[in-house]
């Protein structure tokens, strides 16, 4: 059943916000930014005192996670924009986070400072060494409480491992591996060990001229830690176990939906090209995002998915000119909620579609600050797609392709969801009551 | 489950579909559209969607003639000034040498490279000892 969407917060950030990530317990929220930004909200402990005020998410820390750098040998610059965040689950009372531009995957800890020792013996108190002959007594350092402070610290740099650029990283629930893909490869690090990985998946053909296909996305399974899936730019999964062999090039089980021969175009690869591939929470099914469509499928079944949503499907008399505007080649995401019964996606127009898997219900409702006032209902949204267009609809033709909503996240538990709509992070909870 | 799947409304159905009360045009909406972009750019699809694009792909990243240039064009963007050259000479050579910021913009997206044929490709080309 639908929930109503409350606005909530807005957050205006200075770059455009390129990946947002929830952490297990959705206590914290990391956005990625074009700049090489991350930055960490925090819900707030909800009040005893208002039983009804929700945990606001505040900012938490901000750190530079990646640097433009310069490839000496090709000449091509490296964007410091942060492609994908991932968080790892909670061991300590430090938070740990892996963020990745093109190249380079860095683990990144945030912790709290909240006491500092004072009352050094061999210091004075602004650092400085005292003279030796002037320390007549034995001082023990005191730790003494102080405003809290967060800092982020890189404690691994995981780099010069992929030739291609990077699309995603997936921590396995091993927790103690985790993977990075690029348009060719997927390998396999371990957390502790930075100057080498493993090589699980490569498809590089031996003459480039024959490439065909590259990596779009992949992920780990959420409980089996040998299984992992990767899509590809020809609207394929594969699934793989890595207890098979040592390079995975093989896949276990390959998810491709037959395509009617006679509806083929010179779009059809294109829109087929797979965006974003998910597990839900159980582990029994994949969410595909291509083009047009959410795909679900179940990895028992590889002939065809079990649940098709459209997206747009009005775009289709559009393809000409989004290809001309490049918009086709856009990369949207997909998410599922924490009981894996609504998906979500977005589109163009900050847009975003949900879709309740269980009453085939869909919405479409609209991240702008125009249209949102807090506590006011998020109101749905109609395209109207010909013919007489009511008064709340809007036409296709004044759809605004460059407002696309390509980030989206969903609580871990909660119907709280936060939508990046360029350089605007919108977080949207559910009415209470 | 096959119920699900005739709810849905897969692609292929919908195109069906629109091709049923489109009769006079009998044509999927997609392949007007090929059609369209076809009469645009006729030498669009001379080789198939697949290589240029992925190559395109594999290569993104803007391309700068060394480091030079890039720490060049880096220094460039943090202050529009020029350097100030000293009182003898009347010009600076860097203005004289092109950098990517002083080209007009070109459009940089799939459809212009595979047209023009970007320089990259011709680059590789004659590399390779093919002379077109």
């Amino acid at each position: 059943m639908f929930f109503h969407l409350d606005f909530f917060h807005l957050v205006r950030t200075t770059d455009i916000i390129s990946t947002v990530e929830f952490n297990h317990t959705g206590e914290l929220l990391a956005t990625g930014d074009k700049g090489g930004r991350v930055v960490i909200f925090q819900r707030e402990q909800e009040s005893k005192n208002q039983i009804h005020r929700r945990g606001e998410y505040n900012v938490y820390s901000t750190f530079q996670s990646h640097e433009p750098e310069f490839d000496y040998l090709k000449s091509l610059e490296i964007e410091e924009k942060i492609n994908k965040i991932r968080w790892l689950p909670q061991q300590n009372a430090a938070y740990f986070l892996l963020s990745t531009n093109d190249k380079t995957v860095k683990l990144w800890k945030v912790s709290e400072r909240d006491k500092r020792p004072e009352g050094y013996n061999l210091k004075d108190e602004e650092g400085r060494l005292r003279d030796p002959a002037t320390i007549t007594t034995l001082r023990v350092p005191v730790l003494r409480p102080m405003d809290l402070m967060v800092e982020a610290t890189p404690r691994r740099v995981f780099a010069n491992a992929h030739t291609y650029h990077i699309n995603s990283i997936s921590v396995n629930s091993d927790y103690e591996t985790y993977m990075s893909a690029d348009d060719l490869r997927i390998n396999l690090w371990n957390f502790e060990i930075t100057n080498q990985s493993f090589n699980i998946v490569d498809i590089k053909p031996a003459n480039m001229e024959e490439l065909t296909e590259v990596i779009t996305a992949a992920e780990f399974h959420p409980h089996h830690c040998n299984t992992f899936v990767y899509s590809s730019s020809k609207g394929t999964i594969r699934l793989c176990d890595m207890r098979a062999s040592a390079l995975c090039d093989r896949h276990t089980k390959f998810f491709e939906e037959p395509e009617d021969p006679s509806n083929r175009s010179f779009f059809s690869e294109i829109i087929s090209s797979i965006s974003d591939v998910k597990f839900s929470h159980s582990g029994r099914y994949i969410m595909t995002r291509d083009y047009l469509t959410v795909k679900v499928w179940d990895l028992n079944m590889e002939n065809r998915p079990i649940e098709t949503y459209q997206v747009h499907d009005y775009l289709r008399s559009k393809l000409c000119s989004l290809y001309e505007n490049d918009c086709i080649f856009d990369k949207f995401e997909c998410v599922w909620n924490g009981s894996d019964s609504v998906i979500m996606t977005g589109s163009y127009n900050n847009f975003f579609r949900m879709f309740d898997r269980n009453t085939k219900r869909d919405v479409t409702l609209e991240a702008s600050r125009e249209n949102s006032k807090p506590r006011a209902i998020l109101k749905p949204r109609k395209v109207c797609v010909g013919g007489k267009r009511r008064k709340d609809e809007i036409s296709v033709d004044s759809l605004d392709f460059s407002k696309k909503i390509l980030h989206t996240a969903w609580h871990p538990s909660e119907n709280i969801i936060a939508v990046a709509a360029t350089n605007n992070l919108y977080i949207f909870q559910d009415k209470v009551n | 489950m096959s119920q699900k799947q005739e709810e849905e409304n897969p692609a292929e159905e919908t195109g069906e579909e629109k091709q049923d009360t489109q009769e006079k045009e009998g044509i999927l909406p997609e392949r007007a559209e090929e059609a369209k972009l076809k009469a645009k750019y006729p030498s669009l699809g001379q080789k198939p969607g697949g290589s240029d694009f992925l190559m395109k792909r594999l290569q993104k990243g803007q391309k700068y003639f060394d480091s030079g240039d890039y720490n060049m064009a880096k220094a460039k963007m943090k202050n529009k000034q020029l350097p100030s050259a000293g009182p003898d000479k009347n010009l600076v050579t860097g203005d004289h040498i092109p950098t990517p910021q002083d080209l007009p913009q070109r459009k940089s997206s799939l459809v212009t490279s595979k047209l023009a044929g970007s320089v990259m490709d011709r680059m590789e080309t004659y590399a390779s000892g093919q002379v077109e």
